[in-house]
C-alpha cells in the first residue's frame, strides 16, 4: 500500500464502569489510504462505532478515555491534538454521516443553512458564497429542484432524502476521509442502492476515503475494498473483502458470513437450516478478558483459547488474522 | 406440503385512514393504507409480505389480526368470517392467531415477569387451571430455548435474542394455528436472526403452524415463504409461489427490489444488471391516476400514467399488476 493517509495503531479506548474499567476498543491498529474504502464489521456492541468517535475525538469523557495508541493523520496525532484543533479537523478533514437521518440533523434550521454552517466555518465563505454553495451540494447528491429544497425543514424531507443531505454536509469541505456509520440501516433497499451508488460517485469526483460500518456482508460486497472484522473491542481478522468473502479464516468471520439467508439467483426446493453462531456479544463486563473473546461461543475453540490472547498471524501479504486453531496449525505446517 | 387446505382467504380488503380535514369546508382526505389486497394463505405454509415503508404491510397484518378496522372486503379464516365477528365472539377467537411483534423492547410488559408475559394469553382466555396453565408455560420455555431458571426474570435481564423467544412463547402459548410475524427479526443482529429463524421454522414443522411474514428483508423471506406478495403504496403488485417469484419476476418492481439487495456473492454482482429506481414513492394521499409506480418505472409508458393496471394471472399461481407484462 502506498503512503496511508490514516494509521490507527495500538489504540485502547477505556470505559469506566460499575463493573471497574473495561477496554471497549481493545489493542486496534489498521490503516487507511487516500481513497480506499475499507469496511468496519461486525454485530453490535463489537466496538464499530466507538471506533468511529475514537478517531474524531468525539469519545464521551467520562467515562470514556484514549488511554493507549494513536490515531496518525497525516502524521499528525489526533490522540494528543487540542480541542480547537479537533474541530478544525473535523468536517474539514474527517466527516461523519450518522445511521439515523432524523436525529442527526437539527430540526429548526433549514437543511441548507446546516449545510452552509458547515463551509462558513471551516472555509470562511460569507452567508451568501456559503448558500450558493450549499445548492450545488444538494445539486450534486442528486436532490431535485435544489434551490427550493436548500431552504426545507429536515422533517419536509423523506428519510432517503435527509440522509443525502447528511452526506452533502459531510462532503461539503471536501474531506480527505468520510465516516459513514451504518448509513443506510435505516432506509429502504431501493433507497439503499441509491445511496451507496450516490456515495461511489462523489468518491471518485473527491477522491475521499470511505469508512464505511455495517454489519451487512452484502455492504461490504458493494462497496468496500478491505475489511476490518472486529469482536468485543478487537480486530479478529482483515483482509482484501474479496479473500475475505471467498475464505474467511476467523470462526467468527465465517459464521458473520454463513448466518445471512443471503439472496440466491436460483432457488430451489431446498431449503437447509442457517447456520447458528450461538451465543450472543459478550456484555462489557466481560471486555479485555485475557483470552479470546469469542471462546464462548466458537465450536473449535481448544485450551489456549482460554488462557491467552490469540495474536495477530499474517496469513499472506494483505490477510490477517487472530486466532488460536489457525495458528497452530500454521506452525505445525511450518515445522 | 401437509395439507392444502386454505388458511386464510382475503378478498378486496380496504384499510383507509381519515386524515385532517383541509379548511373549515374541505372534505376529509382518506388515506388508503391498504387498497383492494387479495390473497390466500394455505395450512401449514408461510405467506411472506414484502414492499417498502408505507408500503401497507403492516397495516394488512393488523388489518387481519382485527386490529384496525377494515373498511370494506372479506377476511375468512377457516369456515370463520373474521369480519363479521364482535365482541366476545371476536375475543375468544384470537386465540388461534397470534402476533409476532417486531420490537423485542418495546413488546413486552417491563413489570411483568417473563413467566407471566408468556401466561397471559392463557389467562386472558381463560384456558385451563391456573396449575396447568403454569406446566404449559415451562413447556412453552422449553420450546423456544429459554431455560426453567428464567421463569421469574424481568424482560430487562434478557437480551434482544431471548426477548424475542419470549414473543414467540406468547405467540404460541394458546396454540393458535396462524401466527403473524411483523418483521420478527429486523430489530435483531445478525448472529442472533439466524437462531431466531430457524426456531420459527422448526415451529412451524412441530406444531404445524401457518405463518403471514412480513418483512423488507429479501434474503430473509426468500429464505422462510412458500409463497410472496409484494405489496407497492397499499396494493399488491405481484405474487406467486416462492419459485416463480424469485427465479422469474416480472414486476419492474419486484426485479427492481430484487435487484437492489446487495449481495455478498460475487457471481451475483459481476452480473451488473442492477436497476436502479430514482425517486421516491408518491404521496399516498394525493395518488397518480395511472400505475402508482410509474413515476419510479424505468419501462413506463404513456398508457401507464393513466389506466390502472388490474392484477392479472400469468398462470395459475403467477399473478402480475403491469401492464408491460
Amino acid at each position: 500500500m502506498a503512503e496511508s493517509l490514516l494509521s490507527v495503531s495500538n489504540l485502547t479506548v477505556e470505559f469506566t464502569t460499575r463493573g471497574g474499567v473495561v477496554p471497549v476498543i481493545d489493542d486496534l491498529s489498521f490503516d487507511l489510504g487516500p481513497g480506499e474504502t475499507l469496511s468496519l464489521v461486525g454485530e453490535s456492541g463489537c466496538g464499530k462505532s466507538m471506533t468511529a468517535l475514537a478517531i474524531l475525538g468525539l469519545i464521551p469523557s467520562p467515562p470514556g478515555v484514549i488511554s493507549a495508541g494513536s490515531v496518525t493523520l497525516q502524521g499528525e496525532d489526533l490522540v494528543q491534538a487540542t480541542d480547537a484543533r479537533l474541530r478544525e479537523i473535523r468536517g474539514n478533514e474527517v466527516s461523519m454521516v450518522f445511521q439515523e437521518p432524523m436525529t442527526s440533523l437539527n430540526p429548526v434550521y433549514t437543511v441548507g443553512e446546516q449545510i452552509a454552517e458547515t463551509l462558513r466555518r471551516h472555509q470562511g465563505l460569507t452567508r451568501n458564497q456559503a448558500k450558493s454553495q450549499a445548492i450545488q451540494m444538494i445539486d450534486a447528491v442528486q436532490i431535485p429542484l435544489p434551490d427550493r429544497r436548500v431552504n426545507d425543514y429536515p422533517h419536509q424531507l423523506s428519510g432517503g432524502m435527509r440522509q443525502r443531505i447528511m452526506i452533502a454536509m459531510a462532503l461539503a469541505c471536501q474531506p480527505k476521509i468520510l465516516i459513514a456509520d451504518e448509513p443506510t440501516t435505516a432506509l429502504d433497499v431501493t433507497v439503499q442502492a441509491q445511496i451507496f451508488d450516490l456515495m461511489q460517485n462523489l468518491q471518485r469526483e473527491t477522491g475521499a476515503a470511505i469508512i464505511l460500518i455495517t454489519h451487512d456482508m452484502g455492504s461490504v460486497a458493494e462497496m468496500a475494498e478491505r475489511v476490518v472484522v472486529m469482536y468485543a473491542g478487537r480486530k479478529i481478522e482483515d483482509g482484501q473483502v474479496q479473500d475475505i468473502l471467498l475464505q474467511p479464516r476467523h470462526p467468527y468471520t465465517r459464521g458473520l458470513i454463513a448466518c445471512v439467508p443471503h439472496l440466491l439467483d436460483k432457488v430451489t426446493t431446498d431449503r437447509p437450516f442457517l447456520q447458528e453462531v450461538p451465543g450472543t456479544v459478550p456484555p462489557l463486563s466481560d471486555f479485555g478478558f485475557d483470552g479470546c473473546m469469542f471462546a464462548p461461543r466458537c465450536d473449535l475453540v481448544r485450551d489456549e483459547c482460554w488462557e491467552e490472547k490469540p495474536r495477530d498471524i499474517q496469513l499472506t501479504k494483505t490477510q490477517s488474522v487472530a486466532c488460536w486453531e489457525i495458528s497452530t496449525n500454521n506452525r505445525l505446517a511450518n515445522a | 406440503m401437509p395439507d392444502t387446505a386454505p388458511m386464510l382467504e382475503l378478498r378486496d380488503v380496504e384499510v383507509r385512514f381519515s386524515l385532517k380535514r383541509s379548511g373549515l369546508f374541505g372534505a376529509i382526505p382518506q388515506l388508503r393504507a391498504v387498497d383492494g389486497v387479495s390473497l390466500t394463505v394455505q395450512k401449514g405454509q408461510t405467506m411472506a409480505i414484502v414492499g417498502e415503508s408505507g408500503s401497507g404491510k403492516t397495516t394488512l397484518a393488523l388489518a387481519i389480526a382485527r386490529l384496525v378496522p377494515v373498511a370494506a372486503g372479506k377476511i375468512q379464516m377457516g369456515d370463520v368470517d373474521l369480519l363479521g365477528l364482535q365482541g366476545e365472539s371476536l375475543r375468544t377467537h384470537r386465540q388461534h392467531m397470534q402476533f409476532i411483534f417486531q420490537d423485542p423492547y418495546s413488546s413486552l410488559n417491563p413489570r411483568l415477569r417473563a413467566q407471566d408475559i408468556v401466561r397471559e394469553p392463557l389467562d386472558r382466555l381463560s384456558i385451563g387451571s391456573l396449575e396447568s396453565r403454569n406446566k404449559r408455560v415451562q413447556e412453552l420455555f422449553e420450546q423456544v430455548g429459554l431455560r426453567q431458571d428464567q421463569l421469574r426474570l424481568f424482560p430487562h435481564q434478557f437480551s434482544g435474542g431471548q426477548r424475542q423467544r419470549i414473543g414467540i412463547a406468547r405467540a404460541i402459548a394458546s396454540s393458535p394455528s396462524l401466527v403473524i410475524c411483523d418483521e420478527p427479526v429486523s430489530a435483531l443482529d445478525v448472529g442472533v436472526q439466524a437462531q431466531i429463524l430457524n426456531l420459527l421454522r422448526t415451529l412451524q414443522k412441530d406444531l404445524n403452524l401457518t405463518y403471514m411474514f412480513i418483512s423488507h428483508d429479501l434474503g430473509v423471506v426468500q429464505h422462510m415463504c412458500d409463497s410472496i406478495a409484494v405489496m407497492y403504496m397499499g396494493k399488491i403488485v405481484e405474487q406467486s409461489d416462492r419459485e416463480s417469484l424469485f427465479n422469474n419476476p416480472q414486476h419492474p418492481y419486484t426485479r427492481a427490489l430484487l435487484s437492489a439487495v446487495p449481495s455478498a456473492d460475487p457471481n451475483r454482482r459481476n452480473r451488473g444488471r442492477r436497476i436502479t429506481i430514482s425517486g421516491d414513492p408518491p404521496n399516498p394521499i394525493d395518488l397518480p391516476p395511472g400505475c402508482r409506480f410509474a413515476s419510479r418505472c424505468p419501462l413506463v409508458e404513456e398508457h401507464c400514467k393513466t389506466v390502472e393496471p388490474i392484477l392479472k394471472s400469468r398462470d395459475p399461481i403467477h399473478r402480475v399488476a403491469c401492464h408491460l407484462v
